[in-house]
């Protein structure tokens, strides 16, 4: 027991990464990416066929929700674990990403590239709005106001007439054919590595912000906020940026799901959606970015996988959640353990 | 918009908002008490709620053999009726809330895990729960019988004080006296309280944590319970899927009042009724939900502590 509680995957995974050279790395990230963007096909190759989900192809599984939840899930993370706000209504954002593009492309007939800067930027306005109020109250008061505004943005959605009230909004267009690849329904693997694309450039993103000032300084808000603030960080400013960030990264997501599925009703952003994202997080390992993909990526599979046993199969996801907090609190790749030490004292 | 309701039916609106808020408050408390002791958001708290009117349809239908077409009772056979009704809730939901911190809470809390941790566990019991009932129900909504005769005392002022209502007003403020009562003047209630001043100084001083946090849990258990059978009573229908937005509504007004404060609960249950109340009447009940939140977030600026908050805001960050 205490085996399994000490054991960090993660100090041992960065361990071996510190030992390798440049090209080394180099290589390993290249393999990693490329058996990632094979995927799709793993269901038709004989030893990795059991991946295969019953009723919703395995492609499309890909897409939606396990590569949208990935996305999701690091974008909630900048906010969730990088500065330790807690944000209950994450959903909000992708939600504003999806409107935005079902509203440009049916009425204006924007296409999802233009669309997307759009869709991001209104994601992005709406968290200052929501953020600089927001964000001067702390804790759980934080997270009371980011689920109202979560609810306030789906019963918007649910009873306005340019978002089609419950009906929502259908006949959205797929993406326009870019670098030869086409968008539709023939090509599922497409749409994944779009998202894959979207993920790794949002890991990108969080890695680069992470050795510099303003991952510095959501990690002093994280650890202690009136310390930071006497320290000289502008707490309000970062906190804000995380997440005007995060929102960016949902806003993403939200223009890409919509022109996946082409229609899109107010009943897709409800709050349990909110929760299940953040659920990704602490259950991969909140402020570790291959934690939180490993996490999304379970817990948005997992339900697809045993859909044969349709009934009992969200008993089986709580109880796996119940099971997994228990056994491994910091999730499945924590952190590195000097951080996790500070954390203790603070939360 | 409809303004005029306002002024017509002002009274009638307080009323219904009383009784609301007062079932609202009852739930708050679940989430409050527990907040107090352990600083944590007791999510599956929605769903000892939505178990407590399950509970109080099987006393009635099973249990006393009331099928949901009896006619109401009179007399002796009413009052025991519903006292037995009310008592079955809330022992339910008293075990099952002590249940669930055996399950949820407890390893993860002996681990210094972080809230987070204990949030998503919350989470999965509260998934795990529903969707039991769900499957139990196959998701039809049940109605409850209607053994309490729904006459009024009168209209005063445009106001029908019905049976129902009256009784979702008058047994919160006799719980919400006695509970306090409990908290502030009995010795378990001192070691609730210092346990939620200080964990290591309450240990220090040879309080035994567990039973304290076990005993907060079966009051917040009581409290939904008796939620429960009276939101049963007055509305007389549930659904697998009740608990959400009870639960929504109920931390919103423990938050209201200052999450953690037994009074503010109550306060905060009444302030979040009425404001629904007016709010439904007089924008339509679709946008109900976005005024009272919100109120809540101009609240939580200008009062980021709640109405009746601790007056540290450090204690809970």
């Amino acid at each position: 027991m205490s085996a399994l509680k000490d054991f960090n995957l993660r100090d041992k995974g960065a361990e071996i990464w510190a030992g390798w050279n440049r090209p080394v790395r180099t290589a390993f990230v290249i393999i990693v990416v490329v058996l990632v963007g094979l995927l799709p096909f793993a269901p038709s190759w004989g030893p990795t066929s059991f991946l295969n989900t019953p009723i919703t192809s395995f492609e499309n599984v890909l897409v939606y929700p396990v590569g949208m939840f990935v996305l999701m899930a690091l974008g909630l993370n900048i906010v969730v674990g990088k500065s330790g706000l807690l944000d209950l209504g994450y959903i909000a954002f992708f939600a504003i990403g999806a409107y935005s593009q079902a509203i440009l492309s049916t009425l204006y007939g924007w296409n999802t590239w233009q669309a997307l800067p759009v869709g991001m930027g209104m994601a992005m306005i709406s968290g200052v709005i929501l953020g600089l109020p927001a964000l001067r109250v702390r804790g759980d008061y934080l997270a009371i106001i980011t689920l109202g505004f979560g609810e306030i943005i789906r019963i918007v959605a649910l009873n306005l007439s340019v978002t089609g009230g419950p009906n929502g909004i259908a006949g959205i267009p797929n993406p326009p054919t870019i670098f030869g690849f086409e968008f539709n329904l023939m090509f599922p693997e497409h749409f994944f590595w779009l998202v894959l694309a979207l993920i790794l450039l949002t890991i990108w993103m969080i890695r680069r912000f992470t050795v510099r000032r303003p991952g510095r300084a959501w990690e002093a808000i994280r650890q202690d906020e009136d310390v930071a603030s006497l320290m000289g960080v502008n707490t309000l400013v970062y906190k804000l940026w995380s997440f005007v960030i995060g929102a960016a990264v949902g806003g993403a997501a939200g223009v890409i799901y919509a022109s996946k599925v082409m229609v899109i009703s107010p009943d897709m952003f409800k709050f349990e959606v909110s929760i299940l994202i953040l659920a990704c997080v602490v259950f991969g390992g909140m402020g570790n970015i291959w934690g939180v993909a490993l996490g999304a990526s379970i817990l948005a599979y997992l339900p697809e996988r045993i859909r044969f046993i349709a009934d009992e199969r969200q008993i089986i996801f709580g109880l796996v959640l119940i099971i997994m907090m228990n056994l491994r609190p910091d999730g499945l790749l924590p952190r590195k353990k000097r951080e996790k030490i500070q954390e203790k004292r603070t939360m | 918009m409809n303004f005029s309701v306002v002024t017509t039916q002002f009274w009638s609106l307080v009323l219904q908002g009383l009784a609301l808020g007062l079932i609202y408050s009852l739930v708050a408390l679940g989430y409050t008490m527990v907040y107090g002791v352990l600083r944590l958001i007791n999510f599956a708290n929605s769903e000892i709620f939505m178990l407590g009117t399950f509970a109080v349809l099987w006393v009635e239908i099973e249990l006393l053999g009331h099928p949901v077409a009896a006619k109401p009772l009179g007399g002796f056979e009413l009052v025991y009726t519903l006292v037995i009704a009310l008592v079955g809730s809330m022992i339910a939901c008293a075990v099952l809330a002590v249940i669930v911190e055996l399950v949820a809470y407890r390893r993860l809390r002996a681990r210094g895990a972080s809230r987070l941790a204990s949030l998503i566990s919350a989470i999965g019991v509260s998934i795990f729960l529903m969707e039991t009932m769900r499957m139990f129900t196959e998701s039809r909504p049940r109605t409850a019988p209607r053994l309490l005769e729904k006459w009024s005392f009168g209209e005063i002022a445009g106001a029908n004080f019905r049976i129902d209502t009256m009784l979702a007003i008058v047994a919160p403020i006799i719980i919400f006296v006695i509970l306090d009562q409990f908290v502030n003047r009995s010795r378990l209630g001192k070691a609730i309280r210092a346990v939620s001043l200080s964990e290591e100084n309450a240990k220090l001083m040879g309080i035994n944590i567990n039973r304290v946090i076990s005993l907060t849990f079966l009051i917040g258990g009581l409290t939904t319970g008796a939620a429960a059978f009276l939101y049963t009573t007055v509305y007389e229908n549930t659904v697998f899927n009740v608990g959400f937005n009870m639960g929504i509504a109920a931390f919103t007004a423990a938050v209201l009042g200052g999450i953690g404060n037994i009074r503010g609960a109550f306060y905060g249950g009444l302030a979040l009724g009425m404001m629904e109340q007016f709010a439904s009447a007089v924008l339509g009940s679709q946008w109900k939900a976005v005024t009272v939140f919100v109120v809540l977030v101009l609240i939580l600026l200008f009062k980021p502590n709640g109405l009746f908050g601790e007056a540290v805001q450090q204690t809970r960050t």
